[in-house]
């Protein structure tokens, strides 16, 4: 199962047909709305998760390419390489939710990736590429 | 500790006075003798290391046994303490030998993955800087820039076995006429390849901070505006410099671990700054000695050598250190055994003192308090990082601990000392002068 976040924007002459059900029904997608802001007639914005099988996913979005929808990814992932890592601590200072920390004992560094919330300020300060966003 | 210099905790940034620690210390207390009758001798400690009965112990372990059996007992009894560091460090690259072509070739330029080198040696001798970068990176074109690849880069691959592909060109001559050779190499494939890094293992260093109103991209890392954090680069009581800070047994021949190989000292470093304030210990106050190294990038690992990109400043090499001081008498080990809480580091503004260069600190602090994550200025609280891994430092410290005991490794008697306070040597900055011809046409 993947999870993906994506924005969808409806051109005018799409935004009466019902997308998200299609969604559901014919590619069985568990659709979680996160925000919407639609007005018949008038360009249409949609913030969805979509959980369900990769490839169902995959059919999802083209089902939408292909109906004229403009989709974007936002889900990203930040993955910790811990091959990479030298444990220099420069990214915990900076981290905004502690999910990077130092053991003060051992001085190594640990990375909690449920408090992550994808701001990538770690990505920019790891002089090794030691954190890499996934999408 | 001197009670005149401003400590973080007491510092006020709207009305700095700016502090200055090399003219606002005290003197030195004269006279004051800690035991500096030579006790052992290090052709005696190589004895002990052959024979497998040197006590060798890192310069954290030793800070303990000084704890429990005092400094006189602990010099008779302790023969070498062993040093360590990993960082980016200032100055580094390596020079190459890939033997001749055939027709041969006289190199005048060229790269290595894209990466320029230096060709103004032999006609197959060049040199490889670790901050060198491919002629179209963007550099920070688009602010702050990634410098996602260069020198460093290059010199870590080599060390993983990996191939990096040679382009080189030449304006050819009668005994050199070859014109241009492109080829995958690898360090197999070359004659000498050898780490030579001009400015290492400085003698402690800044902790860096910004003073301004948006976040700065600088060499000691991402700093977040209005003292948003505070990043240091130094092992402290780990550091070989930390603990040898008089440079009793440092110096042109030391033999230490480089890069997860045997290397040397060759010369004191670029910038070396021995004349400096310093604490009873001997302990600089502010930046002062480094180290000119070198050694066989064959025997050595990526462990202990990496390519590192610096965010908005530039590409580097982080490099492992580690120096065994042979513990000769009761001062060396004192001074071995020094620890955080008694090596201080200057507080310096990175967004308009720094650039500028203007003199003057903000305070001190020690590097207890910023290994341990927060110190606190301007009433403040403010998160440290290090762009030194302390962890790793410990393990450079092990490792060459492991290496003595095991016999495979035995110290030098250095042939020239690094230069001292008494050497005279001050770096100075630019003297800019005008450049005009003396009878203009």
């Amino acid at each position: 199962m993947t999870t993906t976040k994506i924005v969808l924007r409806f051109p005018p002459e799409l935004t009466d047909q019902p997308v998200t059900y299609r969604l559901i029904k014919e590619y069985d997608l568990m659709v979680n709305i996160l925000r919407g802001h639609i007005t018949p007639k008038e360009e249409g914005m949609l913030v969805l998760e979509l959980t369900g099988p990769k490839r169902q996913l995959d059919q999802g979005m083209t089902f939408l390419a292909e109906l004229g929808v403009e989709t974007k990814r936002v889900s990203k992932d930040v993955k910790w390489l811990k091959d990479r890592c030298t444990h220099c601590t420069a990214c915990t200072s900076l981290c905004p939710t502690d999910a990077l920390t130092v053991d003060r004992e051992t001085m190594l560094v640990d990375f909690d990736k449920t408090k992550c919330i994808a701001c990538e300020m770690c990505v920019t300060v790891c002089p090794y590429k030691a954190m890499e966003v996934q999408f | 500790m001197d009670h005149d210099i401003p400590r973080a905790g007491d510092i006020h940034t709207k009305s700095i006075r700016r502090y200055d620690p090399f003219h606002d210390q005290p003197a030195p207390r004269k006279g004051v003798s800690l035991g500096r009758t030579l006790m052992k001798t290090l052709q005696a400690i190589n004895e002990k290391i052959k024979q497998g009965k040197a006590l060798v112990l890192t310069a954290e372990e030793v800070i303990d046994f000084v704890d429990q059996k005092g400094a006189k007992k602990a010099a008779q009894e302790v023969d070498v303490v062993t040093t360590g560091t990993f960082a980016p460090m200032c100055s580094s690259g390596a020079y190459f030998n890939v033997g001749h072509s055939k027709p041969r070739i006289k190199i005048s330029g060229g790269f290595l993955n894209g990466v320029p080198i230096y060709a103004g040696f032999a006609a197959v001798d060049f040199i490889l800087g670790a901050t060198a970068i491919p002629d179209d990176d963007p550099r920070n074109a688009v602010y702050p820039g990634k410098f996602a690849y260069g020198g460093g880069h290059v010199i870590e691959e080599l060390v993983s076995g990996k191939d990096v592909v040679l382009t080189v060109s030449a304006y050819g001559t009668d005994c050199y006429p070859r014109k241009k050779v492109e080829t995958r190499i690898g360090l197999k494939d070359m004659n000498e390849a050898v780490l030579f890094n001009p400015r290492n293992g400085y003698q402690n260093y800044n902790v860096g901070v910004n003073l301004s109103d948006r976040p700065i991209y600088t060499y000691m890392g991402v700093l977040q505006p209005r003292l948003g954090n505070a990043n240091y680069s130094s092992a402290g009581q780990l550091s070989p410099l930390l603990c040898d800070p008089l440079y009793r047994t440092i110096g042109v021949g030391t033999r230490i671990f480089l890069g997860g190989g045997e290397g040397y000292v060759a010369w004191h470093g670029t910038q070396h700054n021995p004349s400096v304030p310093r604490t009873d210990l001997g302990v600089p106050r502010v930046p002062a000695g480094t180290i000119a190294v070198i050694g066989d990038l064959k025997q050595m690992s990526p462990r202990w050598l990496r390519g590192t990109s610096i965010s908005g400043y530039g590409v580097n090499l982080s490099v492992g250190i580690g120096v065994p001081i042979p513990i000769l008498d009761e001062d060396m080990v004192r001074q071995a055994a020094v620890r955080d809480k008694d090596i201080v580091a200057q507080i310096v503004d990175f967004s308009h003192v720094y650039p500028q260069r203007e003199p003057g600190s903000l305070g001190e602090v020690t590097y207890a308090e910023l290994r341990q994550g927060e110190i606190s200025i301007d009433g403040k609280r403010v998160p440290t990082a290090s762009l030194s891994s302390y962890a790793k430092a410990r393990e450079i410290a092990s490792v060459l601990k492991e290496w003595i005991s095991r016999g495979d490794f035995l110290l030098t008697e250095c042939v020239q000392r690094l230069p001292g306070a008494d050497s005279g040597i001050v770096p100075q900055s630019l003297p800019e002068r005008p450049i005009r011809a003396k009878n203009p046409v």
